[in-house]
């Protein structure tokens, strides 16, 4: 007599800690092989591109922090060259440089949190306390440099909002001689890691072709042996005047994806590094006072200067009608912005392109015929986070 | 890198009749299309060997409340071949109803199912077409300009009926829209002078 079998439905989070965030994961099991996922996301849905709609170019900044909130000046990035293709400003090469430090340094945070909280959902806690106490310096640096450790709001349209303060480059520059080891501790733990590889190897298998028929980009395309980079075939800001390698992958499962990401944050070093070695002096933002705003002490000097101030505070810069998609590679993969200006104060469209949006769709092709067990390392594979996801 | 000239004659040789302008700016172009060819428009751009747009980037909608075709569908394309990228836009009415693409690219999914949360628009031959970012059981169209800021209702936790629940927005203060603009440039009859 044939045993009468039944799929199991299964509800996953929205709070659970392998879930990275909000997510609800509605998972249809035949014992323990996942036959179909159906992830319910919006759980984290905080109106972004509304809301920016409503506000001013300089004071939608901040909401780019609030997406992907472990990389936030990546996000800034995409956001600041829209409006400085659409106004066609000039951006000096100090900023430049800055921007791309911190792009880096950004890039490097996220891979951090990635590969280690990724370990720590197949078991192992150890490198998730090493690598976040690395989080916490390169955190130290933003607040440094901006005031605040996770939500920067410091870059502009036109350069960053203000210079490094003093010594500042020095001290990144020892953390960056010293940052080799760490990942390097890291590599010791894990990469040869039996259990490690047990739980990575061959799991979350994506082939070449469906990396491209999902939308996949970053380390999700990379792994699969797509060498695309943002940052080598379209650069923006001064990244043609870099030397990095991209790590590109062979098999396409979550442990290629670890692989990359920990070579990644190897080149991401090898950038800070050239930047500090090169950083050219002068001036930080553009000179041009309709946009950036005037330095505190010309204030109380020059007429003109207060005019400017109090305009850029109130009814903010006006941005010419136009239409533009702007990409950078943040660390998750292609973020864009899709921008319409209407020739006012503020945004008339702004479509966000987050990555992770089209990774966690692609989590029920990924899933399927995999153990329950497995679901935890798809996930943190893909580097999901909530806030670019849900927007 | 294919000259992105060379691109847009390629497109407009191929595809002449299907094309109602094309652009290039900012380095990409700006294709305008017919509702009506979408799909076969987006299948030979994927598939032609000239311009193998493989990957679908985004879909969104933006909304101009004020015209009789309210929405412009926007398609966002990349070729990684190539290295180029294509914005395509079909105009659409309220009321009409879009082919969905998912066929052609499986990404375009969550992205039409997005739009069609957002903005309303309904994709024929969708496999799934559920809200995907909005509520359970939310009701009207975040994105569209006619849709308040503060939208319609608030939760909060009830002691007294111990759940949670759904009320109408109470605000303690009215979202205060300043309008900044300057009298002397910004005013409306100023702009529609100099308009003309």
């Amino acid at each position: 007599m044939a045993k009468e079998t039944k799929t199991l439905n299964l509800n996953f989070g929205p709070q659970h800690p392998a879930a990275h965030g909000v997510l609800r994961l509605i998972l249809q099991l035949d014992g323990e092989i996942v036959e179909k996922a159906d992830p319910h996301i919006g759980l984290l849905h905080r109106g972004t591109e509304k809301l920016i709609e409503n506000k001013t170019y300089t004071q939608a900044v901040p909401y780019f922090d609030r997406l992907d909130y472990v990389a936030p000046m990546n996000q800034e990035h995409a956001f600041a060259l829209a409006i400085e293709k659409i106004l066609k400003i000039e951006v000096p090469i100090r900023a430049q440089y800055i921007r791309v430090m911190f792009c880096e340094i950004g890039r490097i945070l996220s891979h951090i949190l990635n590969v280690t909280t990724q370990a720590m959902d197949v078991g192992a806690l150890t490198p998730t306390l090493w690598g976040f106490e690395e989080r916490e310096i390169l955190m130290g640096f933003y607040e440094k440099v901006s005031g605040s450790r996770l939500h920067a709001n410091y870059f502009r349209a036109g350069g960053v909002h203000q210079d490094l303060p003093k010594g500042l480059d020095k001290e990144i520059g020892v953390f960056c001689e010293r940052f080799p080891k760490i990942i390097n501790d890291l590599e010791l733990l894990l990469t040869d890691n039996r259990i490690f590889k047990q739980r990575n190897v061959d799991i979350g298998v994506v082939s070449k072709q469906d990396a491209l028929d999902y939308s996949f980009s970053g380390v999700m395309l990379r792994g699969s042996g797509v060498p695309w980079d943002l940052r080598k075939s379209q650069p923006y800001d001064c990244y043609e005047q870099f030397e990095f390698k991209i790590p590109v992958g062979k098999n396409g499962d979550c442990y290629d994806r670890y692989l990359c990401r920990i070579e990644e944050m190897k080149e991401s070093v090898n950038i800070i590094n050239q930047c500090l070695a090169n950083l050219p002096a002068g001036p930080i933002k553009t000179d041009d006072g309709k946009i950036s705003p005037p330095p505190k002490k010309e204030i109380k000097q020059s007429m003109e200067a207060l005019i400017h101030h109090f305009k850029l505070y109130t009814e903010g810069y006006r941005v010419d009608k136009d239409e533009i998609y702007t990409a950078v590679e943040a660390p998750k993969g292609e973020f864009g912005v899709y921008l319409i200006s209407d020739g006012s104060s503020k945004p008339y469209k702004c479509k966000i392109r987050a990555p992770g949006f089209s990774h966690l769709q692609a989590m029920d092709y990924l899933i399927k015929g995999h153990m329950l067990a497995d679901v935890p390392a798809v996930l943190g594979s893909m580097d999901i986070v909530f806030g670019e996801v849900d927007r | 890198m294919q000259n992105i000239q060379d691109l847009e004659k390629i497109l407009n040789s191929e595809l002449n009749t299907k094309i109602k302008s094309s652009l290039i700016k900012h380095g990409q172009i700006y294709l305008k299309i017919s509702d009506s060819d979408l799909t076969e428009v987006i299948l030979f751009l994927k598939t032609n060997s000239k311009t193998k747009f493989r990957q679908l980037i985004d879909i969104t909608a933006v909304d101009f409340p004020e015209n009789e075709i309210r929405f412009k569908l926007v398609y966002l394309l990349l070729s990684h071949e190539f290295n180029q990228r294509i914005i395509l836009e079909i105009d659409v009415k309220e009321k009409d109803i879009v082919d969905s693409i998912t066929s052609i690219y499986p990404a375009a999914n969550w992205m039409e199912r997005e739009v069609f949360d957002m903005y309303g628009i309904d994709f024929k031959d969708h496999p799934d077409l559920r809200r995907i970012l909005t509520d359970y059981g939310f009701e009207g169209h975040p994105l569209r300009k006619d849709f308040p800021l503060t939208g319609h209702n608030e939760v909060r936790y009830s002691h007294e009926t111990k759940k949670v629940i759904y009320e109408p927005v109470k605000l303690e203060q009215n979202y205060r829209n300043f309008d900044y603009e300057s009298p002397w440039e910004g005013t409306k009859y100023i702009k529609e002078q100099t308009k003309e």
